[in-house]
């Protein structure tokens, strides 16, 4: 190996192969300081639901079922289609890449319309903790609808990067930016996908499906 | 008599490429980077050290009447939150590990010099933001921001304080990020696990617990401010939410941080003692695995800080035994430093001193440790000055003696020049004086029962409180000294040369100052670390 790069273009990288595992690398861990920010609240989650589990589940009864079902299996299906979107690129098929890649981002936003539309019904129902909040129950059930904003609203925020990565790769392969061999923006956005889709699949069942 | 045709200047490396403010303000080497951290961290150390000053000052007379009582709250809270959060966590991650780890493993730069130069952006905006909320009056919460004083009661700046703090985290997070990446995948060939200097070994440990433990703090403070800012939150006990949560959240973060602190210092003596002894380190494989199991014990013994905090006395049993339990690879460090020593050719050089003062003092606070981890010595100590004199050997003691050492020994490095030895060695005796002067009488006040965070106190405290500040003017002056000489020698001192301390490692085989891109051909490793020729 040597350094033949000239001072004024300095790369740490001696070839393409190198950055790209080193890309995957960062994006590993990452992903797992985002673990450790969510583990914050699913540990206060975990908690409180042990302390209170009547108050729990009289909060989740407020919450919309069908709603969160239904954007459960909204955003299974992006993830389904961002890794088609993978497979696409590999065999090196561009279309089908810009394709699936719009699904998926499309998809992504019904999520968050839904995920929207919910907010602003318990809202109107007076649900919202610290904003506008009247309903009737034990107290501890503000705990939990608390612990629901927050949580659903990070991962929405992180929904909300995703999207924009999202757009990020559907530029790139405009462009002709991205082939079968330089794919790994893909792999990498996927990554990220994944794993904001990982969150909902535990959101999912801690705060709808708390057993009536 | 004077050549007719002087020499031209030496080249100053990646220093003379590009003198714009541009071209340092964009620039994407780490080593300009590192001297951006250099000077933002200095100049949030001399704020700290402001507020600091004027504690000891006050604390001089005990009936507290240089200021009132909110006055000393808020000035604690600052001394606390800019020197954890803005001088120690980045000082030596962020500058020394900034500027050596890539030269010490071969490589041309970080793996993301890109996140490298935001990262100190993030920095700077989440320093500014911690300013201005000390600029509009301060906090008053104790750095520790505990609930539900600041969620609900405290009339300060918390929110402002807690953003910029929040904001600052992610910039420890990047540069975590970035390290990892980089030794897993920049090494130069034959550069094996083990062969990198523990100096590497330590920055990836710390760099683990940047990227794992950060984040935590980063949910707890958000949800505090939440809980501030609509009056509703899951510390609340109206609700049935439980404050004590906010602690275990909080340490399981901040016991951690300590380790940020100590271990790069850790990692930048066994250079120092291996290179000043011209020895190879004693016992370089468990020098490393103890890093590493420092770093994991880590995150187990936060509930050491709550043990009069109502947590269950079951609990407090585990905490206890795991607390001790850090104690044995510390001390394997220690008696490996010594083993490096004995029988070594040594030098006593000013980063060699400044190392020697480390092991007294990591020493002292290690040993002082232990009194605190036992449950029930620890009902006594709890919140007293011994605390405070505890960890300040270990933060002040350790962290920045080894960061000190660190600078001098690769300023020659840094800057391409060498510093006036006889100053740096007088300014390192001065420290070393002049620390345990200020701190040593506190673990006597703690022990007598002087609490911490009260400025009025009973008149027979006095004499030791007086030592106490007069030390920290000693400690003052130590400090101030190296600020005037090496910002001197920077332009002035003598030209160093490569590798003025004889050293192995990958770093002293570039000039002085490294051109931009480090080496002219990249290195290849054959040999194993401080491999110094026998004695």
């Amino acid at each position: 190996m040597t350094s033949a790069e000239p001072a004024s273009a300095p790369s740490p990288y001696s070839d393409a192969a190198q950055r790209d595992v080193a890309n995957h690398l960062g994006m590993w861990t990452l992903i797992a300081t985002e673990i450790l920010f969510f583990g914050g609240l699913f540990l206060a989650y975990c908690v409180y639901r042990g302390a209170y589990p009547a108050a729990f589940s009289a909060g989740s009864h407020r919450l919309d079922f069908w709603s969160g079902t239904v954007n459960t299996a909204v955003l299974l299906t992006s993830s389904l289609f961002m890794a088609l979107g993978d497979a696409m690129i590999r065999v090196g098929r561009r279309r089908g890449l810009q394709v699936c890649v719009t699904l998926t981002a499309g998809l992504g936003v019904l999520f968050l319309a839904i995920k929207f539309s919910e907010y602003r019904e318990m809202y109107a129902e007076h649900l919202v903790p610290g904003i506008r909040y009247g309903a009737a129950g034990p107290p501890q059930m503000q705990l939990f609808l608390f612990l629901y904003f927050v949580m659903t609203a990070l991962h929405a925020v992180h929904m909300l990067v995703g999207i924009g990565l999202l757009g990020w790769l559907l530029t790139l392969n405009r462009r002709g930016r991205l082939s079968r061999d330089r794919r790994a923006p893909v792999s990498m956005v996927g990554l990220y996908w994944h794993f904001v889709d990982c969150v909902w699949v535990f959101l999912y069942p801690l705060l709808y499906l708390i057993p009536r | 008599m004077p050549p007719l045709n002087p020499p031209a200047p030496p080249s100053r490396g990646y220093l003379s490429d590009g003198t714009t403010v541009a071209s340092w303000l964009c620039t994407r080497d780490h080593k300009r980077i590192a001297l951006l951290y250099l000077f933002t961290i200095t100049f949030f150390f001399l704020i700290g050290a402001s507020a600091a000053a004027l504690m000891r000052w006050e604390l001089t007379r005990p009936n507290g009447d240089l200021m009132t009582s909110d006055t000393y709250n808020r000035l604690f809270t600052l001394h606390g939150v800019v020197m954890v959060w803005f001088f120690l966590i980045p000082s030596i991650p962020a500058v020394l590990g900034n500027f050596v780890l890539p030269l010490a493993i071969g490589a041309r730069d970080v793996a993301f010099p890109r996140l490298n130069l935001a990262s100190w952006y993030i920095f700077v905006c989440g320093g500014l933001i911690a300013l201005y909320a000390i600029v509009v009056g301060g906090v008053d919460t104790g750095w520790t921001f505990y609930t539900p004083y600041s969620s609900t009661y405290s009339n300060s700046n918390v929110m402002v304080m807690a953003t910029g703090i929040f904001v600052a985290g992610f910039s420890s997070i990047a540069t975590g990020l970035n390290f990892i990446v980089t030794v897993h995948k920049l090494r130069a060939p034959g550069l094996t696990w083990f062969r990198l200097p523990l100096f590497v070994w330590a920055i990836y440990a710390t760099s683990i617990i940047l990227v794992l433990a950060t984040p935590v703090l980063a949910i707890t403070l958000a949800l505090m401010a939440l809980e501030r800012g609509f009056g509703v939150g899951i510390f609340d006990p109206k609700l049935g939410g439980d404050p004590l949560l906010f602690q275990h959240l909080f340490w399981f973060y901040s016991h951690p941080a300590v380790y940020i602190m100590i271990l790069p210092g850790m990692g930048v003596v066994s250079e120092l003692v291996s290179c000043f002894s011209r020895k190879k380190i004693f016992g370089y494989k468990v020098m490393a695995f103890s890093i590493l199991s420092i770093a994991g014990l880590g995150f187990l013994v936060w509930g050491h800080h709550m043990f009069v905090s109502s947590q269950s006395v079951y609990a407090g049993v585990v905490f206890s035994l795991l607390s001790f339990l850090v104690s044995v690879p510390s001390a394997i460090k220690v008696f490996n430093w010594i083993a490096t020593l004995h029988r070594g050719s040594i030098t006593f050089g000013t980063p060699l001193l400044y190392a020697l003062g480390f092991l007294a003092l990591f020493t002292i606070g290690g040993l002082t440790g232990i009194f605190l981890a036992t449950l029930a010595v620890d009902v006594h100590l709890h919140d007293t000055y011994f605390v405070i004199a505890h960890f300040h050997y270990i933060m002040v003691g350790g962290g920045v003696m080894a960061y000190m050492g660190g600078i001098h020994y690769w300023w020659p490095k840094i800057s391409g020049r060498m510093f006036p030895e006889g100053w740096a060695r007088f300014s390192a005796v001065t420290i070393f004086v002049g620390f345990n002067l200020t701190f040593f009488p506190q673990f006597l006040l703690g022990y007598l029962g002087m609490p911490r965070r009260y400025h009025i106190y009973p008149a027979e405290f006095q004499t030791l409180n007086v030592i106490s500040s007069a030390g920290a003017a000693v400690l003052a002056v130590g400090y101030l000294v190296p600020l005037c000489y090496l910002t001197w020698s920077f332009f002035h001192g003598k030209d160093a040369g490569p590798n003025p301390w004889n050293a192995t490692g990958l770093e002293w085989q570039t000039p002085s100052p490294p051109p931009s891109h480090n080496f002219e051909q990249t290195p290849v490793v054959t040999r194993p670390p401080y491999d110094y020729p026998p004695l």
